[in-house]
């Protein structure tokens, strides 16, 4: 068990710098998850932690350890990789013993220890298969297990699940949260998959172009934001924003749930912060909700809303926020602006918005 | 038959597979079958393809002539001998260009391949001069040590080893094994197709070889299979061609045994290759 901690962590690639400056805690027994677009450095930032790849700058520390200079084999941890990287010559059982060979294990050990493991992920009945005789959710199984036999401080994991079927994913997402409660290990999880990110994180880190966004729990990244590129990387579908125009100073930004619908005929009303004129273009039916896309004068609109009342295509319809759930970003840097005390005046100004 | 007529493409394939097949297959069953005859049947003409009289002795009497036992055993101990010391410096060197970047990499990759290209005929005489300095000529050591290192094995096993996915050597390293023990454990046995057609170019080319033993023996205890097959036609004086037909069998034999033992890997070799 051990704390990873990144100082001042930056990797350059032939001159381009991929990472830069990274300074991240992640504690103890967390389930960490590094999660942003394609290319911005996760999955980088994760081999510089493994060893695999060199810091060009900073420090990377493990428990009580500076592990610049240790090698991947010597830091106390284990990777599970997106292709699994099994031995395909080994047999199961080979692969999942040959961290304990190299570490000098002996046999009868061994075989204890991974008949062990193997009673926890299934996959007794397999071990004297090769790897190419398994189906990708035991593969993974496989992967899991080999990591897990070594009893690692942190485990490593770079988008594990992203080879396997929707329905395999679900139900190994679960069984790796699980996992990690029971084991109480760190570890450090890599997705772009900002629902995945979601729903098995403690701690979010959110990437982009090699700089952390924010660090935060799920709950507040999603509803308090510090930037826009948060805002809009976090949530399905995502924030919609009103971007500055002429002398505005801000842009304006509201989750599609907490958008207001009404048909045009009723009365407007008046506490509402932000009202805008839209027509519903196509709605999309998930269930007990419904996804209603709106063209507006500000742009595409995108408002999500319980599928009792039920508004048709092609109907123009009013749009409305509370000031409560509007979120403000900078026009130039994007950072979260947080001023309490300054509401959009309604009446005129809202007018101004609209036409 | 009348299927084939169906399937004109296949027929004409079928026809070309024959036609190549008769051209390798016919000298190899000729030599064969005149192993057979009897010497006047041999000067018989017109020839006769099955022998008339099927003549076994030819065998043991080509075996009588020399110390063919002697010759077996070198051809056995030379062609395994190289095939070891070849397979003990390609693993690693390949391994380093496959995998490793450093310094002159790729000149000294461009030197190999050129090594590939220049025949032995080219560097017999200076190679001959440092073997008798050392006082190697005509022994076993002469036949097997300038061949220690095959620039072909280097070449195919690095084409091999680049196939290995990273992610599969960095969970090794992750597994703290050593780079030897990457290379042995994980490397070698991963190209194990392209390791076994490799060794079977390598022992077919040597124990035929009849160029090298030629040069750097003189004695009868380190010649070589092929060289005692040569000389089973200078001792008899005339040419008995049943006799050294019989020789040649016994010359190609262990090869096809080694073959057929071989085929299943030789196969998927290539389809790796191709792939
Ligand atoms: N070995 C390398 N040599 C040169 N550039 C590299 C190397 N590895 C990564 N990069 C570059 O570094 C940047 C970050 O790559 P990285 O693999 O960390 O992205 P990622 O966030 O994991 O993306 P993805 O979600 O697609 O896996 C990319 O622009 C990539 O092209
Ligand atoms: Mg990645």
């Amino acid at each position: 068990m051990a704390q990873v901690s990144l100082h001042h962590v930056g990797k350059s690639f032939e001159g381009q710098k991929v990472v830069k400056g990274l300074d991240l805690v992640i504690p103890n027994g967390s389930f960490t998850v590094l999660v942003g677009p394609s290319g911005c450095g996760k999955s980088t930032t994760l081999r510089m932690i493994a060893g695999l790849e060199n810091v060009t700058e900073g420090e990377i520390w493990i428990g009580e350890k500076k592990v610049n200079d240790v090698p991947p084999g010597k830091r106390d941890l284990a990777m599970v990789f997106q292709n699994y990287a099994l031995y395909p010559t080994m047999s199961v059982f080979e692969n999942i013993a040959f961290g304990l060979q190299n570490r000098g294990v002996p046999k009868q050990e061994r075989k204890r220890l991974v008949a062990e493991i193997a009673e926890v992920v299934g996959l007794t009945p397999y071990l004297d298969r090769k790897p190419s005789q398994l189906s990708g959710g035991q593969r993974q199984r496989v992967a899991l297990a080999r990591a897990m036999v070594k009893k690692p401080q942190v485990f490593l994991m770079d988008e594990p699940l992203s080879n396997l079927d929707a329905k395999l994913r679900s139900q190994m997402r679960i069984e790796l949260t699980s996992l990690h409660k029971q084991l109480g290990s760190t570890f450090i999880y890599v997705t772009h998959d900002q629902v995945e990110a979601m729903t098995m994180g403690d701690q979010i880190v959110v990437m982009n172009e090699g700089v952390i966004q924010q660090v935060a729990s799920p709950i507040s990244l999603y509803h308090d934001p510090e930037n826009l590129f948060v805002a809009q990387f976090i949530g399905s579908p995502p924030m919609n924003i009103i971007h500055a125009q002429g002398t505005e100073a801000e842009h304006i930004g509201f989750r599609p749930e907490k958008v207001k619908l009404r048909s045009m005929a009723k009365e407007i009303t008046s506490t509402a912060a932000l009202k805008l004129e839209g027509r519903v273009i196509t709605r999309e039916i998930l269930g007990s909700e419904v996804l209603y896309y709106l063209d507006t004068n500000r742009g595409r609109i995108i408002a999500k809303s319980s599928a009792d009342e039920f508004i048709e295509e092609g109907i123009l319809v009013e749009l409305s926020v509370e000031e409560k759930d509007l979120y403000r970003f900078d026009k130039e840097s994007g950072a979260r602006v947080r001023h309490e005390s300054i509401r959009l005046a309604t009446g005129e100004q809202l007018g101004g918005i609209v036409s | 038959m009348y299927r084939v007529w169906y399937y004109p493409r296949k027929a004409v394939e079928w026809v070309l597979l024959i036609g190549v097949a008769l051209v390798f297959v016919f000298p190899f069953l000729w030599m064969l079958l005149t192993a057979f005859k009897t010497l006047p049947e041999i000067y018989q003409f017109p020839p006769t393809l099955l022998p008339e009289q099927w003549e076994f002795g030819n065998f043991a009497k080509a075996w009588e002539t020399g110390p063919f036992l002697t010759y077996v055993l070198n051809s056995f101990l030379v062609a395994v001998g190289i095939l070891l010391l070849q397979f003990f410096t390609a693993v690693p060197a390949a391994y380093a260009f496959a995998r490793y970047k450093f310094r002159g990499r790729n000149w000294l990759f461009g030197l190999t391949l050129i090594a590939l290209m220049i025949p032995p005929q080219i560097v017999f005489l200076p190679v001959y001069v440092e073997m008798s300095h050392f006082q190697l000529v005509d022994t076993l050591w002469a036949l097997i040590l300038p061949y220690g290192a095959s620039a072909f094995g280097i070449f195919l096993l690095r084409q091999s080893f680049m196939q290995v996915p990273d992610e599969v050597i960095e969970a090794a390293r992750l597994d703290d094994a050593s780079e030897w023990k990457i290379m042995w454990r994980i490397m070698v046995p991963m190209a194990k197709p392209v390791l076994v057609t490799f060794g079977l170019f390598s022992f077919i080319y040597h124990w035929n070889d009849y160029f090298w033993p030629l040069i750097m023996t003189n004695s009868d205890s380190v010649r070589t299979l092929p060289i005692g097959i040569w000389m089973l036609k200078a001792s008899e004086g005339g040419k008995h061609w049943n006799m050294i037909m019989a020789g040649n069998v016994m010359l190609v034999f262990p090869i096809l045994i080694v073959f057929f033992i071989a085929q299943r890997h030789i196969i998927r070799a290539f389809i790796y290759q191709s792939k």
